[in-house]
């Protein structure tokens, strides 16, 4: 029960950083690597800030608002620099490992003790075993209803019709390159708060929490697209989310299977692998079908 | 009202410098009037649509002027000329957001060349505007406003795409051989909707074709393209009365080539 329940926490809260994964690379169609050093930038601005002794959700906030300062790098070194998404995103990722490790001061900062946005809520009394949940899915509840209602704005038409049709959106006087920043700096900036919630949950900032970052992110929307499929963009939204929730559960799975915490990187990319084949397997096997 | 559209000996190359240039565009030189509707027509190659990209700004001209109403936009961004230009593309699926509904569509178009904000995109006022405009096309789309573009036929789209050109009126409207890809009938329905809209709202128009008839049938005026130059510009009476065989004949005139017949009529 507790591993379901840890299971779930660490869904809830990995899914921000899921959604901004599904941002860039479902609706912009960019494989962004950004996320690798957004998602540990988040954790190490929020964890230093909360150890300095800045209230736990300014210090969240703010890491989310670093995230839109990476996006803004890497979006620009995509649309103004011509270079390819996939190299700028890896520039962007490099050289956050320096800068985080600048911030943090260390390889790591421990948060035990200190008043995380989790603490805040433990002083009100709840179980302290539920709070990442309930956090979790007030923070994903309130970032999918923000972008259910942006995507529907006329800012939001044009993120959608930049990644559906660029050369249809510059004949219809939109600036694809500005739309483009845009949509990955929000991306960042959820992947950033991802990264500040799942410090403050774990009790530390690690330098190398980013490494596989993309790999989850990835794995979260394609999950969610194969389990649950083709859907409205508010509920394409909800399954990243479910999406993200499937994905620890498998990890606590393998994990209670006593599998080497070593391999989970292996099972992660196999993961991936099995759900990013799936959908032509399933043609596939229709096609055969319906030939008999 | 003459001047709408403006070219002055604009050349573009492609690749400049490297083995595989290509000087496409040879010192166009052209003037069209606020009430023009020209045909375009030309080989494989002649440029006929890098000259229609030109002007939209998908390409920058390396030498000469381009101007439209009167504002020079020789380098204008595509994005910022797009608020003078509607523009139907040869692949239907080139002129809409696939992915996004047909009022959704009509939003953006609507938008062109001004300011987008945190406004919703559609208000109930635009969902019934969209839902009239879409009624004039005919094709009874209009009870399927908020099905996803990509579920449309060929024939379907270009008449929205259309309709998204010509919802704010264009200075120019180019359309770059937008039946191409349609088959006989439908491609007969989208040239007379064509020919609705251009007459109705008086714009000036681009439209290349592959069909010489069309060419001739359509239209106050023709150009003709041979290797990045206007060889043959037909204007009033003398397009009007035009046949087949005299464009045969001019062309062998101007370009002092031999053209098989069908070269023009197929490539």
């Amino acid at each position: 029960m507790d591993i379901l329940i840890t299971a779930i926490s660490q869904g809830l809260l990995w899914a921000l950083m899921a959604i901004g994964v599904y941002l860039t690379y479902r609706i912009l169609h960019i494989a962004d690597l950004t996320a690798e050093g957004s998602f540990p930038l988040g954790a190490a601005i929020s964890s230093s800030l909360i150890v300095q002794g800045f209230n736990a959700i300014v210090s969240t906030l703010i890491a989310g608002a670093s995230g839109l300062a990476a996006g803004l790098i890497t979006g620009l070194l995509y649309t103004k620099f011509k270079i390819p998404a996939l190299i700028s995103g890896i520039l962007t990722m490099t050289a956050l490992y320096s800068i985080n490790l600048r911030l943090m001061g260390q390889a790591n900062i421990s948060l035990l003790g200190r008043e995380t946005v989790f603490a805040l809520f433990e002083d009100l009394g709840l179980a302290s075993n539920l709070i990442p949940i309930a956090i979790g899915l007030v923070a994903v509840s309130i970032i999918i209803f923000i972008l259910f209602l942006f995507f529907r704005t006329e800012i939001g038409y044009i993120l959608r019709s930049t990644g559906d049709n660029e050369e249809m959106s510059r004949a219809q006087g939109v600036d694809t390159d500005k739309a483009k920043v845009m949509g990955i700096m929000i991306a960042n900036s959820l992947i950033a708060l991802s990264g500040a919630l799942v410090a403050q949950n774990n009790g530390f900032a690690d330098i190398s929490m980013g490494v596989g970052t993309i790999v989850i992110g990835l794995a979260s929307v394609t999950i969610g697209e194969v389990l649950f499929g083709n859907l409205s963009l508010a509920k394409r939204l909800m399954c990243v989310v479910l999406g993200s929730v499937v994905y620890r559960m498998i990890i606590a799975l393998a994990i209670n299977l006593n599998m080497n915490p070593n391999d989970l990187r292996l099972v992660t990319a196999v993961i991936l692998a099995v759900v990013l084949t799936a959908p032509s397997l399933k043609d596939k096997l229709n096609k055969r079908a319906m030939g008999k | 009202m003459p001047g709408c559209l403006k070219i002055k000996d604009v050349h573009v190359t492609f690749e400049a410098g490297t083995i595989n240039e290509n000087h496409v565009l040879k010192g166009i030189d052209f003037e069209a009037d606020a009430s023009d509707f020209i045909t375009v027509i030309g080989g494989n190659g002649a440029g006929k649509s890098t000259l229609l990209n030109t002007i939209a700004g998908v390409y920058e001209a390396d030498a000469g002027h381009i101007e439209i109403d009167e504002i020079d936009v020789t380098r204008t961004p595509e994005h910022k000329r797009a608020k003078l230009i509607g523009r139907v593309f040869q692949d239907p699926k080139m002129g809409t957001a696939t992915r996004m509904t047909i009022e959704e569509n009509l939003a953006i178009a609507t938008k062109r060349g001004q300011k987008r904000g945190l406004r919703f995109g559609l208000s109930a006022a635009d969902r019934e505007f969209y839902k009239e405009q879409v009624a004039l096309l005919d094709l009874g789309l209009e009870d399927r406003m908020t099905m996803d573009m990509g579920l449309l036929s060929g024939g379907q789209r270009q008449a929205i795409t259309l309709l998204m050109a010509t919802i704010v009126e264009p200075k120019l409207l180019l359309l770059d051989e937008h039946t191409a890809a349609l088959d006989p009938k439908t491609a007969e329905q989208v040239l007379g909707l064509t020919q609705k809209l251009v007459t109705e709202k008086k714009l000036t128009t681009f439209m290349i074709t592959h069909n010489m008839q069309d060419a001739l049938r359509y239209g106050n005026r023709l150009i003709m393209l041979h290797n990045g130059k206007i060889v043959v510009d037909l204007k009033g009476e003398e397009k009007k009365l035009a046949t087949m065989e005299d464009l045969m004949q001019l062309f062998r005139q101007n370009s002092q080539t031999e053209l098989k017949d069908d070269a023009l009529l197929l490539s």
